[in-house]
């Protein structure tokens, strides 16, 4: 009896280290129970992917500023910039309001960086600062940026910001400074940590307020959420007519 | 650039300094620099996470390599990263019980870059000492409940001929 509970815990060990084994040795790429998951830490974005955002503005409320607090939260900009004044604080995501001239109807509806698949700001940098990562990411390279903000015209959508002071106690995640040119990262932090399933702060801020306007998501995979939205509701990109096919969606305009 | 610029000013100094002649050991009037302890080990057989030697003369090029693979390349590893230098090197105290400051000759890294007078500027845009972060918490922050901010131009056309931008929420209350 001795003998064989032995080898029972023994073969239960052994299957145990082979469970984890199959969960850690597929890696890198290949994760039995992690499909839709996060990248290894140590590999680098494809352009397997493409992230957007669709966005539901018959779910966004009039007078709810959730997205833009929980970015702000996320990301600490505007917290710390004391010095400047209302027209240069850092804004990387504002509610807006639009309203149809001919009919008066009015809507209400987050705006940042539309993640263009062809961006101008990246057209227009003469430094290589602001770049489209391979996933689709549009960033600035703050290092390299020399606040020249050629980019911020560029932009049809107003998405950048400068800053304008010298800053103190920035987050980890979001790195940001004086003389640099910042906007919208769709939680890049998040994005590289949990991959399909990360959710951008002003995402979790409206669901948290029940409102859930946002999906995140893959473009490229027509099986993800915002894939599947998109292929049976349809979506509409803001001026659609440059031609920037933006990765951020719009619903209800 | 700027830390290039820096680096390659120190070299060129220390050049300098041989040409004239000036053995390396004169400076040894200067006080060497008090480097505050990390506050944990690499590994039972290392102390930083690459020799301590190698670490004092080349952590730059570390942080610079790091720098590009996690902007570029979103590869986010923790062993190189500015992040975990200073959660390790940092979180020592100063008189007022507060993580030090860069301006603070006593933080970690100033108290070799004063010694050897190169300009470190890390640390305009990155936190300069640990952060504790309300990252995946924000609702659970105070600071969720500060205002949020606005700009205050209004009537850019954003969209279609019939839409117009109104003015943002803020303005129309
Ligand atoms: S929305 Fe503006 S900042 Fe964002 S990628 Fe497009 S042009 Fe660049
Ligand atoms: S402000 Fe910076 S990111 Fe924008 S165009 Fe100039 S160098 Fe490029």
């Amino acid at each position: 009896m001795t003998h064989k509970s032995e080898i029972n815990s023994s073969r239960r060990q052994f299957l145990n280290g082979s469970a984890i084994a199959a969960g850690l040795a597929i890696a890198p790429g290949v994760m039995l129970h992690q499909v839709a998951q996060a990248k290894p830490a140590d590999q680098a974005v494809t352009s397997d992917k493409r992230w957007g955002m669709l966005i539901d503005t018959n779910k966004c409320s009039k007078g709810c500023d959730a997205c833009v607090r929980g970015c702000q939260t996320e990301n600490g900009w505007g917290e710390n910039e004391t010095k400047s004044g209302p027209n240069q604080v850092a804004q990387w995501i504002r509610k807006v309001e639009l309203r149809d001239t001919s009919t008066g109807f009015t809507k209400s509806l987050p705006l940042m960086c539309q993640h263009c698949e062809h961006p101008p700001c990246v057209d227009v940098c003469p430094t290589g600062a602001s770049f489209k990562r391979a996933d689709g990411i549009v960033l600035v390279d703050k290092h390299i940026c020399i606040g020249c903000r050629y980019c911020m015209m560029a932009c049809p959508y107003k998405a950048r910001s400068f800053i304008h002071e010298d800053l103190q106690d920035q987050l980890p995640v979001a790195p940001r400074g004086k003389g640099t040119v910042e906007s919208c990262t769709l939680c890049v932090h998040r994005v590289d940590k949990d991959g399909e399933n990360a959710i951008p702060a002003c995402a979790e801020a409206c669901n948290a307020e029940g409102h859930e306007a946002f999906v995140f998501g893959d473009l490229k995979n027509p099986n993800s959420r915002i894939s599947q939205e998109l292929a049976k509701h349809g979506g509409t990109q803001i001026r659609a007519d440059l031609g920037l096919n933006v990765g951020i969606r719009y619903r209800g305009i | 650039m700027a830390v290039m610029y820096n680096y390659v000013r120190s070299l060129i100094l220390l050049a300098g300094m041989a040409l004239l002649g000036l053995p390396l050991v004169a400076q040894s009037e200067t006080p060497l620099p008090v480097i505050p302890e990390a506050s944990s080990r690499f590994s039972a057989e290392q102390a930083c996470v690459e020799p301590t030697e190698e670490m004092r003369k080349n952590h730059m090029n570390y942080i610079l390599h790091q720098r590009d693979e996690t902007m570029h390349k979103g590869i986010r590893t923790r062993q190189h990263s500015l992040e975990e230098c200073i959660n390790c090197h940092v979180p020592v105290e100063d008189k007022d019980g507060q993580p030090m400051r860069i301006t603070n000759k006593d933080h970690f890294c100033s108290s070799c870059h004063t010694y050897a007078a190169v300009k470190v500027d890390c640390f305009q845009c990155h936190a300069d000492r640990p952060v504790k972060t309300t990252a995946f918490h924000p609702l659970t922050s105070q600071a969720s409940e500060k205002t949020a901010f606005h700009h205050s131009d209004a009537g850019e056309t954003v969209s279609a001929d019939t839409l117009e931008v109104l003015a943002e929420e803020g303005k129309l209350q």
